[in-house]
């Protein structure tokens, strides 16, 4: 591809789309929905000129168990929706964690609850997104502010997917996704990309879900000679269910949950700026990260020292970082456009330090704007 | 024949958990015979299923084997079609897995003509649950949610099926064991989506409320009941009152899914190239 090429002017949906082709993806399923249907219908056109498959299921319970199934048969596999649809999938999430499924899910959040603000932009889902399947599961959730970073953090979805034999949940929203930005898109020679762990020994040998000393266990697609059982109901080392044995549920759970816990360094992923000397912090993500760094800059114009802490994953949550920021600031502002989702985890990763935690929401379908952020910046100063 | 049985299953998966007189480990048979029939290796045979006793099937069968989400075995199983076409796919499901929560899904699955297998036990109640009513219960019968009779009419899920557009429909019983086996390899040969419909026996959840009390009781029901369609053709209406067909019951050529789309890819390739 020419230079010329990969300067392009695209939507956050496009690069969604186009990333997820270069990360390797081969598979999409899903159901139409607003603000998330560019990225079904941009991989209708491409995924056939790849030799990949598209196909639109009767609904996002079926999408998201097509999903699945491609991945057991070895491809790297996507579907994207928005909040309702989002909700649908929840079922099928919960079995990828349990049965340690690689697949990326995109959700490009609009405003709820139920159908509520169809086609306006919010952060309604960060917990959804966290705990909306139910049981105790470990999730990662990735969370682009900009066209580019939709590019970058849609690689970085599945190569964590494959890496880590999970689901990773790509949390966008309506204006990140119909956002319009000129980006230089990488060389497809500087994308690295992530296969599934093969195992090492003979199929006589393979134990499905024992992991290795990373955490994580080997996969292989059916139909190359290593057959076993997948079941989601609590399951050994073997695959097979152990729904009494209360050793082996115990013991499943800790494992699911170590081995994303075991590599937090490698998963969490932020963004600082103007953080060095900063006395009040802007903590935040996605579309309201835009503004947070306008406002950073508004208030360095007026020789305020405030700094944007951006996570660019949100679960597992950047607490670490969270709390050296929080050792040295004042006052951590935190605008979501929601009534107040991540703040709660902000507050907890700094419980035990002298800092004012202040929440910023707005939950009208409308962006929090750069002044807004200023304002409170200036409240706190 | 019980040697071509036990090749295909895991010794140390059993004893099953299957109820006393369940008709799913009859169906097992059938269908491992079916595949031993074919001559189908262990490997390139996959067996999807859902929720509920049948999908229980798949633990002690030695293919590659998934049990998956209620209803949603179908959904799994058309991904995994769609990505590995070399594969064969079978997919066990019940009556409340199959006809109930996974409905739109065999409807949709059917109208695509997937080349799958779909065997569909039809034990008339959610037995797992313990015995409440499905789509499949015929109204009047007594289940734990139909204290008073089923008040709904029951779909016939194969002239669903058919309708939705499956290429291949049959159906049999689990008393008429040498036929369900015949059916069964009919159907995992035929080239798009293929449907078996089992009519079996819960004693457990079925029976006891209603007035059969053995399996061998519920067996003979399927004797005394069951008429293949050539028989039927040469009976009077009166005679088939009451009864229900069985045998391949729909059968017809078109398009495979997985083949359509090779072509869509073939064809995206000439006009869009590949960058």
């Amino acid at each position: 591809m020419s230079d010329n090429g990969r300067v392009r002017l695209m939507q956050g949906n496009e690069a969604c789309a186009e990333a997820a082709l270069a990360a390797g993806c081969r598979f999409f399923a899903g159901y139409p929905i607003t603000p998330a249907t560019e990225i079904a219908e941009i991989l209708a056109a491409r995924l056939p000129q790849v030799g990949g498959t598209f196909i639109q299921m009767e609904d996002e319970l079926g999408s998201m168990a097509a999903v699945i199934g491609a991945s057991i048969g070895g491809k790297k596999a996507l579907t994207a929706t928005s909040g309702p649809g989002f909700t649908l999938k929840q079922e099928n999430i919960g079995y990828a964690a349990m049965t340690q499924i690689p697949c990326v899910i995109v959700d490009v959040q609009r405003g709820g609850p139920s159908t509520g603000l169809p086609t306006l932009p919010a952060q309604g889902d960060v917990m959804q997104a966290r705990w909306g399947t139910h049981g105790d599961h470990p999730i990662i959730v990735l969370a682009p502010s900009t066209v580019r970073e939709t590019y970058d953090l849609t690689v970085t979805a599945f190569n964590f997917a494959e890496k880590f034999r999970t689901p990773v949940i790509l949390l966008s929203d309506a204006v990140v996704g119909h956002l319009r930005e000129k980006v230089v898109l990488p060389d497809p020679s500087e994308i690295a990309l992530v296969e599934r762990k093969a195992p090492t020994v003979p199929p006589g040998e393979y134990t499905p879900f024992r992991p290795d000393a990373d955490g994580i266990p080997p996969f292989v697609p059916v139909g190359r000679g290593y057959r076993y059982h997948m079941t989601s109901n609590v399951y050994d080392e073997g695959g097979f269910p152990a729904t009494n044995n209360h050793a082996v549920a115990r013991q499943l759970m800790e494992r699911l949950h170590q081995k994303i816990d075991q590599h937090l360094d490698e998963i969490v992923l932020t963004d600082e700026i103007a953080t060095q000397d900063a006395e009040v912090l802007v903590f935040a993500y996605g579309a309201s990260a835009r503004s947070g760094k306008a406002a950073v800059k508004l208030a360095r114009g007026q020789g305020i020292k405030a700094g944007l802490l951006k996570a660019k994953t949100l679960w597992p949550f950047p607490a670490a970082q969270v709390k050296r920021l929080g050792e040295r600031v004042k006052a951590i502002i935190v605008p979501e456009m929601n009534t107040g989702q991540l703040v709660g985890e902000v507050e907890r990763a700094v419980r035990r330090l002298p800092v004012e935690v202040l929440p910023l929401n707005r939950y009208d379908g409308l962006m929090i704007s750069p002044e807004q952020i200023l304002a409170k910046i200036k409240e706190v100063m | 024949m019980a040697s071509a049985t036990f090749k295909y299953l895991r010794p140390n998966r059993l004893p099953h958990i299957w109820c006393p007189g369940c008709g799913d480990g009859i169906i097992v048979g059938a269908l491992v015979r079916a595949i031993d029939k074919l001559g189908w290796s262990k490997d390139e045979t996959v067996v999807v299923t859902g929720i509920g006793c049948s999908a229980r099937s798949n633990a002690i069968i030695d293919f590659n084997t998934f049990q998956t989400t209620h209803g949603r075995a179908l959904g799994f199983a058309t991904g995994l079609k769609l990505a590995r076409p070399e594969l064969k796919v079978v997919v066990v499901t019940g009556d409340g897995d199959g006809a109930g929560i996974g409905g739109n899904h065999l409807i949709h699955t059917a109208r695509r003509n997937v080349d799958l297998t779909t065997i569909l036990v039809n034990n008339s109640i959610y037995g797992m649950t313990g015995g409440q009513y499905s789509p499949l219960t015929p109204t009047g019968s007594f289940a734990t949610t139909a204290p008073y009779g089923m008040v709904e009419p029951a779909f016939d899920v194969c002239r669903l099926v058919e309708g939705a557009g499956a290429s291949f429909v049959a159906r049999g019983t689990v008393y008429h064991v040498r036929q369900l086996e015949e059916l069964i390899g009919a159907a995992l040969t035929h080239k798009g989506f293929s449907f078996v419909e089992v009519v079996a026996q819960c004693p457990t959840g079925f029976g006891r409320r209603n007035r059969m009390k053995s399996p061998a009781e519920m067996m003979k029901w399927q004797r005394d009941h069951a008429v293949t369609v050539e028989a039927a053709e040469k009976l009077p209406p009166e005679k088939l009152a009451g009864k229900f067909l069985t045998g391949v019951l729909h059968h017809e050529d078109r398009p495979e899914y997985t083949e359509m789309y090779r072509q869509v890819i073939a064809q995206a390739g000439q006009e869009g190239g590949r960058e």
